[in-house]
């Protein structure tokens, strides 16, 4: 399979701002990329391990605020273990530990005082199968509202429209609010999966494969909808699918065997690699 | 079952194929044969409680109290001490139910205490019931000095509780753990992931659970033998011995006259519709899925 046809201004969905400064250079001067944005996550040293298992090996990286950053490589990688660091979601489990430094705004988020709720509710997830509660349209996205404030009836009502239309599922759904959200098409239970995310105003949104399960169409709007909310989160997305990663983010980072292969801006990694594993990867010679 | 272009897929005779043709008929035969047989006895059983139950079922049999040998009278207080021990039972027993079940699923997975638990809970869930009227009998009847409508419902609370706790971690693990994350994930404590979202989730099959273990119990004889016993007239006094229908069924069958054992038909035909109905509402619940509204 050829990818000459994968280059960041993929026609599908145009150009999108790329950060200024960081097309020129040729690989081996690169600058440091995205030098000069605000880091909203800076992952240092960051190592884990599933039960005394080494599944992440020394990782660095930063997540800059209203950029996209990509994470590609093969299964297996440690793509979603490292999103799932992000939110602690491992912490459900017992015997995985990470060790290093997660900052989150400077704040050290692996550290054992961070209260895990407050965590979550400021970093978003979504998950690669859509999961909506078995409650009403409205419900599925009250709930998450409701852990942290309280609202009056029309303030509620105006924060589930707010995050509907930002998940551009308004139009298909405000007739309905009081249905399953179970009924829902599989591609309108991922949307509502993110418009829940967005409800609780987190400022960082983990995706971990959000359209692997989804159709062409589905996985379009989704890719539109993610292209809308760059200017206002910091987004992460685990993706299997390089042509997704370029089409939509500004970084992306290139994972194999736990260990974090290259960093960068997504149009260089794509055309211009300077590790010889991630020309490998993205022009399909393995993985 | 035939193919429509059998000719050119032509069995061969004698061959590997042909041996399984023959094993799937005969295991197929077997299996419908065993299938009747069991039928067989189900339709016996209810065609003789009708034939025999139907007669018994007038108004006085919900309206009048056990009579004695001879006399007019239905089981107004029987059915009664039986509904009113039955919503005790089960008013005491779910609740401890859910929650022990809760711990198993959701708290103590993968825990030695939780595996203690489930086993212990696996042996009380097939112990003999007369065993269970026993230990009431020492624990509560003994100490209080009479039999008493209380004794017979801790001992059928006892009965509903391994049921209970055995269908609620069935069905919490059923939940996909993905619908726990994703409510983690927004920030929600384990305590409201479980109440708001996995028992939601698993509602229906709980409440199929509850109702399975009340329609176990409605029908118990031998723990209400040692505990409630039986009384020949009305009587809500908690305190007191009570009425029930499975004991009165058991008396009055064993008794030499003739009114008594129409009584117990008729009582017996109560029993098995009401908890048919039980399980037959178990059942809707259960292939409703969660669709609401």
């Amino acid at each position: 399979m050829t990818m000459t046809h994968m280059d960041a201004n993929s026609p599908a969905h145009g150009s999108h701002p790329m950060p200024p400064g960081m097309l020129a250079g040729t690989a081996a001067d690169r600058p440091i990329a995205g030098a000069g944005l605000p880091e909203k996550i800076s992952v240092r040293n960051l190592e884990f391990f599933y039960d005394g298992y080494r599944a992440l090996k020394n990782i660095s990286l930063p997540l800059y605020d209203r950029q996209v950053t990509a994470f590609i490589g093969p299964s297996g990688c440690g793509k979603s273990t490292l999103l799932r660091i992000l939110n602690r979601m491992y912490d459900l489990y017992p015997k995985q530990v990470a060790t290093g430094e997660v900052l989150l705004d400077g704040t050290n988020i692996l550290s054992p005082k961070q209260d895990l709720n407050l965590l979550r509710a400021r970093v978003g997830m979504v998950f690669q199968k859509p999961t909506p509660f078995p409650m009403s349209i409205y419900d599925n996205i009250a709930f998450g509202v409701r852990l942290y404030e309280k609202l009056s009836r029309a303030e509620m009502e105006e924060r589930i429209e707010f995050s509907l239309r930002r998940a551009a599922l308004w139009d298909e759904v405000k007739d309905k609010l009081r249905q399953n959200g179970m009924s829902l098409s599989g591609g309108q239970q991922q949307r509502l999966c993110i418009a829940r995310a967005i409800a609780v105003k987190p400022s960082v949104l983990l995706l971990d494969e959000p359209t692997s399960a989804l159709d062409p169409i589905s996985t379009a709007k989704c890719e539109e909808l993610i292209d809308e909310l760059r200017s206002d989160y910091c987004i992460a997305i685990v993706t299997h699918n390089m042509q997704q990663a370029a089409r939509i983010s500004n970084f992306t980072a290139f994972m194999y065997l736990g260990e974090l292969i290259e960093f960068g801006n997504t149009e260089e990694i794509f055309t211009n690699p300077t590790k010889e594993k991630t020309s490998e990867y993205i022009t399909g010679r393995f993985g | 079952m035939t193919m429509s272009n059998s000719a050119t897929l032509a069995v061969p005779v004698g061959g590997l194929y042909h041996r399984r043709r023959i094993a799937n008929k005969v295991a197929l035969s077997l299996a419908l044969g065993a299938a009747g047989f069991g039928l067989f006895w189900l339709v016996a059983i209810l065609w003789t409680l009708l034939y025999n139950g139907l007669s018994a079922i007038n108004l006085s049999l919900f309206t009048e109290n056990t009579p004695p040998p001879g006399g007019e009278g239905g089981l107004l207080n029987a059915i009664f001490g039986s509904v009113v021990m039955t919503a005790v039972a089960t008013a005491v027993g779910t609740p401890v139910g859910v929650m022990a079940g809760t711990y198993l699923a959701e708290f103590g997975r993968n825990t030695k205490l939780a595996e203690v638990v489930r086993f212990i809970n696996d042996v009380l869930l097939s112990a003999p019931s007369i065993m269970v009227g026993l230990f009431v009998y020492e624990v509560l009847v003994v100490r209080m000095g009479h039999f008493s409508a209380w004794a017979g419902a801790m001992a059928l609370a006892v009965l509903v509780i391994p049921v209970v706790v055995r269908t609620t971690e069935d069905m919490l693990k059923l939940v996909p753990n993905s619908l726990r994350e994703a409510a983690a994930a927004l920030g929600a404590p384990q305590w409201k992931v479980i109440t708001m979202v996995a028992y939601r989730a698993a509602r229906n099959g709980m409440i199929t659970g509850m109702l399975l273990a009340v329609a176990r119990i409605s029908g118990e004889t031998a723990p209400l033998l040692f505990t409630a016993l039986n009384n020949q007239f009305w009587s809500a006094d908690m305190n007191a011995p009570m009425a029930n229908l499975p004991v009165v069924i058991f008396q009055y069958a064993m008794s030499p006259y003739e009114d008594w054992r129409q009584l117990a038909w008729g009582g017996a035909l109560l029993i098995t519709v009401a908890i048919l109905l039980l399980n037959i509402g178990a059942r809707l619940l259960a292939g409703l899925g969660t669709t609401r509204k």
